[in-house]
């Protein structure tokens, strides 16, 4: 474990995340979890790293971050015009740095969340099973809060690679998406308005965090005789929820329970183009089966594969 | 109450990774009971890409490795695992009782809930340690219970405007439900007392003391039981 880097200043939200915490749900404790998990696996494989390892996630704009010992670095996500000193260093690509560089890492051009991996991963304990920062449940990554001035980052054993490695493509951002969508658990609640659900557009409000997004558009009302709220369920990352007034919020990774019926839901392929929509952005939504949605499931695990075997033995 | 069991659970699809499987209407202790065992029983059976079973009132959630697994398997397994229900013998709910200091700096609106329900303090707080509380879900914050139980005759409003913030172990009243603060956090119950255990620890495993089903009684205690006694409820 070495001292990698001080936090000159911290960004607006840069929270320490992994994989996240994936079976303590029953307990109340949500997944957390890098949002945008394209992003945050590149990152780790661009730097020698297992996909799964802690990386920082920055909202609309990044840290200011003096390296303390050599290491290599890559940014991937959102194109945050970063530079190491004077020096623009493109993202989607590693990149050695020394003790005394200046990484600075500016505002979101294109997408809302940047990624940067270290070789060996930002070292913070681990708490239950994870390196998470869930803050609202002030738990994991640094005292389970975002990063501020004057934090010294760790980071773990690993060992640098040889040679730089970088994406041959970079994926690409819209300010208009279309999400796939499985119908429910409660989509007989809207059965005379599921076809003005999925031929309207939805912006993206301010109202966005890693709780969930409120989206601001058409007016989804239940049903008549369909009562205002349901008796409390387990909620799912990507499950969206119509309020009583009508507008649909994308839940994310802090929510375990919900009393809210949910029209739809997002599969987990296309999560992480909400973590890359920003205010202003459109949605549209597009019904898939769940066979249809399984087989999408399958081939994302085998592209992010594929990424990994590209990575490696490049 | 068995009338508001169904015969058969119905499934629901939650997204592309997981189930809700519903037992029954509303709320209702033989539904959530229900809800226990099966939730119990699957963590101990572990069916093939079973990732978490998360048990809320009258549903539980199994979330799943669609790589692995797939709904139609799933939902053999569980009505597989419901026959086995007469043979199995799971562990009973448990009792947990919540030291609990009402009134003064730690339940800074016991004196408002009096006034509001036109009853004593020492009423008030007789009424809220009676009950032997039900847990139905475990949600919202970590370790957050939705309890079932408070006297009709408790109920009051919550605060017009929430605190910012709330200290851990507060135990409050909002409306029908009454519960615990696991951690600090703003919130708009009413407070009326507090109790010194850390009922959330990440450290600890299970980070809890209960979960879905068990009963939870708040045993009033006096501020000095409440300095003497550690986070861990050890005098």
């Amino acid at each position: 474990m070495r001292q990698i880097f001080r936090v000159r200043t911290p960004g607006p939200y840069t929270t320490v995340q992994d994989r996240g915490r994936i079976s303590f749900q029953h307990v109340g404790v949500p997944v957390s979890g890098v949002l945008d998990e394209l992003a945050g696996s590149v990152a780790n494989l661009l730097v020698g790293n297992p996909r799964e390892a802690a990386v920082l996630e920055m909202t609309f704009s990044g840290p200011c971050l003096q390296v303390l010992s050599e290491g290599v670095v890559s940014l991937t996500g959102a194109d945050m015009s970063a530079r190491v000193n004077e020096k623009p260093i493109l993202p989607w690509r590693s990149h050695a740095i020394r003790a005394g560089d200046m990484l600075f890492i500016g505002s979101a051009r294109k997408g809302c969340r940047g990624y940067l991996a270290v070789t060996g991963g930002i070292e913070v304990p681990l708490v239950m099973g994870s390196r998470s920062t869930y803050v609202a449940g002030r738990l994991g990554g640094l005292e389970g809060r975002r990063l501020q001035e004057g934090d010294i980052l760790f980071r773990g054993e690993g060992e640098s690679m040889s040679r730089p490695r970088r994406l041959p493509w970079i994926p690409a951002y819209s300010d208009a998406q279309t999400l796939r969508v499985v119908p429910g658990p409660q989509d007989e609640y809207f059965d005379q308005k599921m076809e003005r659900f999925l031929s309207s557009q939805y912006i993206v409000t301010s109202h966005a965090d890693r709780m969930g997004v409120r989206l601001e558009g058409p007016s989804i009302q239940r049903d008549p005789g369909c009562p205002e709220s349901i008796v409390s369920e387990p909620s799912m990352p990507g499950n969206i929820q119509i309020p009583p007034d009508g507008k649909p919020i994308i839940l994310l990774v802090e929510q375990t329970i919900g009393g809210y019926a949910k029209i739809a839901t997002v599969i987990t392929p296309d999560l992480w183009r909400i973590a890359q929509a920003k205010p202003g952005d459109i949605l549209r939504f597009c019904p898939v089966t769940l066979d249809e949605a399984h087989h999408a499931y399958r081939l994302w695990r085998a592209f992010l594969e594929d990424i990994a075997a590209t990575l490696e033995t490049s | 109450m068995a009338g508001a069991l169904y015969p058969e659970p119905r499934f629901r699809v939650n997204g592309d990774r997981a189930l809700l499987v519903e037992y029954g209407e509303g709320i209702d202790p033989a539904v959530n009971e229900r809800v226990r065992t099966m939730a119990e029983l699957l963590r101990i059976l572990r069916p093939l890409g079973l990732q978490d079973v998360v048990p809320a009132y009258r549903s539980f959630c199994i979330i799943y490795d669609p790589g692995v697994t797939g709904i139609a398997e799933l939902k053999r397994q569980i009505l597989q695992a419901q026959q086995q229900l007469a043979n199995v013998s799971l562990p009973s709910p448990r009792l947990i009782e919540i030291p609990v200091a009402y009134g003064g700096e730690w339940g800074p609106d016991l004196a408002f809930v009096a006034h509001f329900t036109g009853l004593p303090l020492d009423q008030v707080i007789r009424l809220h340690s009676r009950p032997l509380y039900h847990i139905y879900a475990i949600g919202f914050a970590p370790g957050f219970c939705y309890l079932g139980g408070l006297d009709p005759a408790l109920q009051t409003p919550r605060l017009k405007t929430p605190r910012i913030r709330v200290p851990a172990g507060s135990v409050g009243i909002a409306e029908s439900q009454t519960g615990v603060y696991p951690l600090a956090s703003p919130g708009g119950w009413r407070i009326i007392g507090r109790t010194p255990l850390t009922l959330f620890n990440p450290a600890r495993t299970p980070p809890i003391p209960y979960s879905v089903g068990d009963g939870i009684r708040f045993v009033p205690i006096s501020e000095d039981e409440f300095q003497g006694m550690s986070a861990e409820g050890v005098p």
